[in-house]
């Protein structure tokens, strides 16, 4: 099964909804509640960073029996430094989006840290795209 | 303890939610960064902040918060209040701020 979900920058009222229509998704198949909540983490963290950085980007996501495989792909600033990127603490957002209290430099490390691969690949001026899966094991 | 014993306990308005009141309380987690609560906090968890937009209710709801507790008589803002009544997230508010309420909650949730 494959959803695709549309991202606007800047829209945060939006923020969420493809995770949200995704979790409904992997709970109506029974997909294991600790598996659906990595995957919901990443995924937030995920379109957040182009409601928050980027100018628009897709997201695609592959259910699978055994796996669930998202990827994101923007147009935006993209990363200059993907391992600084990566380093919890390191932001480069905007006042106005630190006041909503985004912007700890946090989001990348929470993906990290909920996925079983994680590849990222940056172009200067012209976007991000984010490729991760998350493995469902028999014993879960 | 559940939702609605916390709001006795410590006299908490209720913004919304309050048909969603009887879940079990798991513990809480206190913090205005939004990727630090997603990240690390649990199911079941009430989450005490002054952040009082849409993305705070909706957070809540994709990691199965009990409630939300605002502090120091902030307001949700109405998309907030609209995304929390959707998705049955209690919304509770109280004048006291964030290390005062967070000492109350913990000892409340401590003797049960
Ligand atoms: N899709 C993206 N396009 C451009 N830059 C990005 C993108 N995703 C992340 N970055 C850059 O990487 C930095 C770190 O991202 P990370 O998600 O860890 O933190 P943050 O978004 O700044 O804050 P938080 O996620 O804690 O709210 C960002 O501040 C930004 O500079
Ligand atoms: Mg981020």
């Amino acid at each position: 099964m494959r959803l695709n979900f549309n991202i606007e920058g800047g829209d945060f009222t939006k923020a969420g909804s493809a995770s949200s229509q995704v979790k409904k998704t992997l709970k109506q198949i029974n997909v294991s509640p600790t598996i659906i909540k990595r995957v919901v983490v990443a995924l937030y963290e995920a379109e957040v960073n182009i409601v928050a950085h980027a100018f628009r980007g897709n997201i695609s996501v592959d259910i699978e029996p055994e796996q669930v495989h998202v990827q994101l792909t923007d147009e935006g600033p993209g990363i200059p430094d993907i391992d600084r990127a990566m380093q919890k603490g390191f932001s480069t957002a905007s006042p106005k989006v630190r006041e909503m209290g985004f912007g700890a430099g946090m989001g990348l490390s929470n993906i990290r840290d909920n996925v079983d691969t994680f590849k990222i690949t940056s172009e200067v001026n012209k976007g991000t795209t984010l490729d991760m899966t998350v493995l469902i094991s028999d014993n879960q | 303890m559940t939702v609605r014993e916390l709001v006795q306990n410590l006299n908490f308005r209720v913004f919304c939610g309050e048909a969603n009141m009887e879940k079990e309380i798991s513990g809480g987690y206190t913090s205005d960064l939004l990727s630090d609560v997603m990240g690390h906090a649990e199911a079941g968890n009430v989450w005490i902040t002054l952040q009082t937009h849409k993305n705070v209710a909706a957070i809540a709801s994709l990691k199965d918060l009990a409630a939300i507790i605002l502090v120091k008589d902030f307001m949700p803002d109405d998309d907030m209040l609209a995304k929390a009544q959707e998705d049955d997230i209690p919304v509770l508010g109280t004048g006291e701020q964030t290390f005062d309420v967070s000492g109350k909650v913990f000892n409340s949730l401590r003797v049960i």
